[in-house]
């Protein structure tokens, strides 16, 4: 396994502000997460969780303030950093339906960094009987641990996860938990939007309006 | 799960894969190919001379529009699904995909055009040693074809009636290629100097292969935001 925080071990977010369209999502957002740690998302629904996510991501600019990526040698430059380092688990997974998810995970793995951990990931989310079928034929608890199972086919240090859980069942939501803090363990971070606790200790940041 | 190679020889494939599956890949564009070729004759009257005179304009002016068919799909599928934004995540970055995808797009609906085109000139009436030149001129049109057309279906994504966006912003900088191409088949059928014309056609389409990623790196990620 690698050591995750030798590549980026901080996340830092600066007042930052995130708009969309003419509505101000939440303002003045100051926050770090450091290696080993995970924070859970929290918020109403539309609330800027997802909008988060994609800015830290990249997708979207900020209104004002920024993301910042920090390494052992100071801070990384964020391009680097978003194209080595970081895993986006959304809700649109990007699977090709007409593609057998043994092609689609092949090709994921690569294009995200290398096969080396493949079979690990295989087999840790029990994909072996599903590798010939068709995305399409997938349900959607299936579709997700193939989409999951890109987390750690091409191991990257910061995990951003829009409502992992979701579509689990109770077996593979317990799986997901024992993943997740392994990675951490790895000196991997985790931010994740969620609506039910994460079943393992994690730092809270509410966004959108004060509950 | 045995295939080999590094990151973009694994996009290349996928994409292979799917331009043989978008909007019925190489065969739609070949059927509209052929079937402008069968109503040409019926609309024009069945006069060879008149006809052979038209051919190979006739040709490049509706490979033009073949091309286009499957144009629109090129970003439009991974935008929608979210596969975008992961393509954006790999290391060789959101150019290379676009490059890729063109290539692909090439090799998959603009080489069967390439080798439909001589026979619908021909069938219609251009001589038979014309064929290689028209062989090798619509291959290298196809080319700034898909690269000039990604162009166009990376600024379209996200709108509606995304299809017609496409034809009037790509039409118009396909002319020079439709103009070169025949340009060099009608001077070598004139005996003239046909070199110059097919110089100018690969020249635009260096350019647009080299130019074009970016443009559809930057409208994509616009589109994303």
């Amino acid at each position: 396994m690698t050591d995750h925080a030798s590549f980026i071990h901080r996340l830092c977010l600066d007042r930052l502000t995130l708009e969309r369209g003419q509505r101000r999502l939440f303002c003045d957002l100051t926050e770090t997460l450091s290696a080993g740690e995970a924070m859970a998302l929290t918020g109403a629904n539309g609330a800027g969780k997802t909008s988060l996510l994609r800015a830290i991501a990249g997708f979207l600019t900020p209104a004002s303030g920024q993301v910042r990526f920090e390494g052992p040698g100071g801070e990384l430059e964020a391009e680097t950093a978003r194209a080595e380092g970081l895993h986006l688990l959304a809700h649109q997974d990007g699977l090709k339906t007409s593609r057998t998810a043994g092609e689609e995970l092949d090709f994921w793995a690569r294009w995200l960094g290398g096969t080396g951990q493949l079979e690990t990931a295989v087999e840790t989310f029990n994909l072996r009987p599903l590798l010939e079928l068709e995305v399409r034929k997938l349900s959607a608890g299936q579709r997700r641990r193939l989409a999951l199972a890109r987390l750690l086919a091409a191991p990257r240090p910061l995990w951003l996860l829009d409502e992992p859980m979701a579509p689990l069942d109770t077996a593979m939501r317990r799986k997901l938990g024992e993943v997740m803090q392994a990675h951490l363990a790895d000196g991997g971070m985790i931010l994740a939007a969620v609506h039910d606790p994460l079943p393992f200790p994690t730092r809270a940041l509410h966004v959108g309006a004060p509950a | 799960m045995s295939a080999q190679g590094g990151p973009i020889a694994a996009l290349f494939r996928r994409e292979m894969s799917l331009a043989f599956g978008r909007g019925g890949g190489p065969l739609l564009a070949c059927g509209f190919y052929a079937g402008v070729a069968v109503l040409l004759p019926l609309a024009e009257g069945p006069d060879p001379a008149r006809l052979a005179s038209v051919a190979t304009g006739a040709a490049f002016a509706t490979l033009a529009l073949a091309s286009l068919l499957s144009l629109e799909r090129l970003f439009e599928r991974d935008y929608e699904d979210g596969a975008l934004d992961l393509l954006s995540l790999g290391t060789p970055g959101l150019t290379v995909v676009a490059a890729v995808k063109c290539l692909a797009q090439w090799l998959a609906t603009g080489a069967p055009l390439a080798v439909a085109a001589p026979l619908v000139a021909i069938a219609l009436g251009a001589a038979p040693n014309l064929a290689p030149l028209i062989f090798v001129a619509s291959l290298l049109a196809g080319l700034g074809f898909s690269f000039i057309g990604g162009i166009g279906a990376a600024l379209s994504l996200g709108t509606r009636r995304g299809g017609v966006l496409v034809a009037v912003i790509v039409l118009p900088l396909f002319t020079p290629l439709v103009v070169f191409g025949a340009g060099a088949v009608d001077a070598f059928a004139n005996g003239l100097d046909w070199a110059p014309a097919l110089a100018l056609l690969g020249a635009y389409c260096l350019g647009a292969c080299a130019l074009a990623p970016f443009a559809m790196s930057a409208a994509c990620r616009n589109a994303m935001s």
